[in-house]
């Protein structure tokens, strides 16, 4: 009997009210990713993968639908419970990096321990892992001093550093050039292999969404294939 | 890891951070300096009544514990009080009011060296000519006046023939018949010293004085001092609590501002940490915690401040002002300060706890 799905969503809908109007940003999604599965969502931009990422990650509520990461309905949740899911389940890795700019790149990494409620001392076997990244010599420096592929690595062992189960990228490698969106790709796999955490990673690159072992395509809220 | 987070991004914005403390620096400076004028002040008076030498003093009728009275008491007084059992000096003072917190002292010289044990002079020496004043060291001080000099007072010129130690009734002396007739107060007198045998006598004394002269306010000097203090001066201690009011206005309305342009600032960071899964509180304590630090630092910038106002003081108007430091109200200025900045950082703070992570994050 094959384990069940790490994440599971049944006819997802959001619904935003952006002054008057209503945007229908999930139109009743369904998916479900095996724990352990490097999956790529690609779609053109307002098709709804972020908001899908968003509601998956805990960072607001569904309109309606099922949502279940682990064992628990996220569609149910109050926000205390979204906040301890972001805080122990799920990470993201964003587009822009997202690092706390007045931090070194190892307090940035630290502060995620922290938020956490775990000891700020180095986890066993997070250096090799820092190897990896390649950042292992620039913790010391603050995102303005790093560049866009260093800060997106930092991002990534921000990410890690709680070992989640799911690692959520939104378009990872939208602001890096070929050489470092390689290096970061790469690095997710690893992440995805090594680990065995459970990757999910929006692009809007054919190359780069063959990275995952599969691909699921949205257009206007829906997957379509 | 709060804390050096809170730390980093003061030092990031330092202006913003300097700014925001400056402005709860000086309410608290405010406070202290008021507070430490009025004890300061009321000290000295208090030293400088007790520099007479006196046992007891007979105030005018009606009049207030500190207050100047005009001269409304008839010199004859003072021999009848001499002549009382116990009783080994009396003398009578008359005070005359310069303006501001100044006042000029007619004394009968002799019999006020008797009960004080004599001025101490720096320069110069007693009245000679009928022009002659004398001043005490803060006065020439703050007027930059010495031995020789010209000093006008009561639109009169005056030549200082000694200046004296303070700490001996007022700070500006004229003989008493002087003043008396310059004022047209011939054969008066403010209030009236007197000196007993033992300090035994004292309530006895004052027994006797009492049941002569009705109405007369007549304390022990001892009564007299211990009794100057702010609630014993009309509105002051109203006009302190004003200022205290207006500290916790000014330090609630800094931090309230410079913590709601911080969250404004910091929105895209805010979504950050709560993507990160940090709670309400988390980002509500970061918020208090940078308020908390304007609170401190304010106040211990203040405190610092009110030893420069008082060196100022010092330097500019000794004569006038004295201002002590008082650190015991250190804790309660900084109480204030840190309570005023903890309630101006509460809506910052929980507007910035309540934020929508995805719309803080999409914030540029």
């Amino acid at each position: 009997m094959s384990d069940p799905p790490i994440i599971e969503v049944k006819d997802l809908k959001k619904v935003y009210r952006v002054g008057l109007v209503d945007v229908h940003a999930l139109r009743g999604v369904n998916l479900k990713v095996a724990r352990g599965e490097f999956l790529s969502v690609v779609g053109p931009s307002g098709s709804g993968k972020s908001t899908l990422f968003h509601i998956i990650g805990g960072l607001t509520p569904p309109s309606s639908g099922w949502v279940r990461v682990g064992d628990r309905d996220v569609s149910k949740m109050t926000d205390g419970e979204r906040t301890n899911l972001r805080k122990t389940t799920v990470s993201f890795v964003f587009q822009k990096f997202n690092l706390l700019p007045n931090l070194t790149a190892g307090d940035n990494i630290a502060i995620a321990r922290h938020i956490a409620g775990k000891e700020s001392g180095r986890l066993d076997g997070f250096d090799q892992v820092l190897d990896v990244l390649g950042i292992k010599q620039r913790l010391g420096h603050k995102p303005s001093a790093l560049s866009g592929g260093e800060q997106q690595r930092v991002a990534i062992a921000r990410a890690i550093v709680n070992h989640p189960a799911i690692l959520l990228a939104d378009e990872p490698t939208g602001n890096l050039d070929t050489e470092n969106s390689a290096q970061v790709l790469k690095v997710l796999r690893d992440v995805n292999e090594r680990l065995g955490q459970t990757v999910l990673m929006i692009t809007h690159n054919p190359e780069a969404a063959a990275y995952g072992h599969r691909t699921v395509h949205m257009r206007d809220g829906r997957i379509v294939e | 890891m709060i804390n050096k987070l809170v730390l980093e991004n003061l030092r990031h914005r330092p202006v913003r951070a300097f700014l925001s403390i400056l402005l709860i620096a000086v309410p608290v400076t405010l406070m202290l300096t008021l507070v430490g004028l009025s004890k300061g002040t009321l000290e000295d008076t208090a030293r400088r009544a007790k520099g007479v030498g006196a046992d007891i003093i007979v105030r005018p009728r009606g009049s207030s514990l500190i207050g100047l009275s005009s001269a409304p008491i008839p010199q004859g007084i003072v021999d009848m009080i001499a002549k009382e059992p116990h009783v080994t000096l009396a003398t009578g003072t008359m005070t005359h009011p310069l303006g501001g917190l100044s006042s000029v002292a007619g004394v009968d010289l002799e019999k006020f060296n008797q009960m004080s044990g004599g001025f101490k002079y720096i320069q110069g020496g007693k009245f000679e000519n009928p022009n002659d004043i004398i001043v005490d060291e803060y006065f020439a001080r703050q007027n930059k006046v010495g031995v020789g000099g010209k000093l006008t007072v009561l639109n009169l010129d005056w030549r200082v023939c000694g200046v004296v130690e303070p700490g001996k009734l007022g700070r500006v002396f004229l003989p008493l018949a002087v003043l008396q007739d310059k004022t047209g107060n011939t054969g008066k007198l403010s209030q009236i010293y007197v000196k007993v045998d033992s300090p035994e006598s004292i309530p006895k004394v004052i027994d006797a004085l009492k049941a002569k002269l009705v109405d007369y306010p007549i304390y022990s000097m001892e009564e007299l001092t211990s009794l100057i203090s702010v609630s014993s001066v009309p509105l002051l201690e109203g006009f302190i609590n004003v200022v205290v009011g207006v500290s916790i206005v000014i330090s609630f309305s800094v931090v309230c501002l410079s913590m709601y342009m911080t969250v404004l600032q910091r929105t895209r960071e805010i979504g950050i940490l709560k993507s990160l899964g940090a709670s309400r509180f988390y980002i509500l304590d970061i918020i208090l915690r940078e308020a908390a630090i304007f609170g401190i630092t304010g106040t211990v910038i203040g405190i610092g401040f009110s030893f420069a106002t008082r060196l100022v003081i010092q330097r500019m108007v000794p004569g006038s002002l004295t201002q002590s430091i008082v650190p015991g109200w250190w804790p309660i200025a900084g109480m204030i300060a840190l309570s005023a900045s903890l309630l101006g950082a509460m809506y910052p703070g929980l507007r910035a706890a309540l934020q929508d992570p995805i719309e803080a994050l999409a914030y540029e």
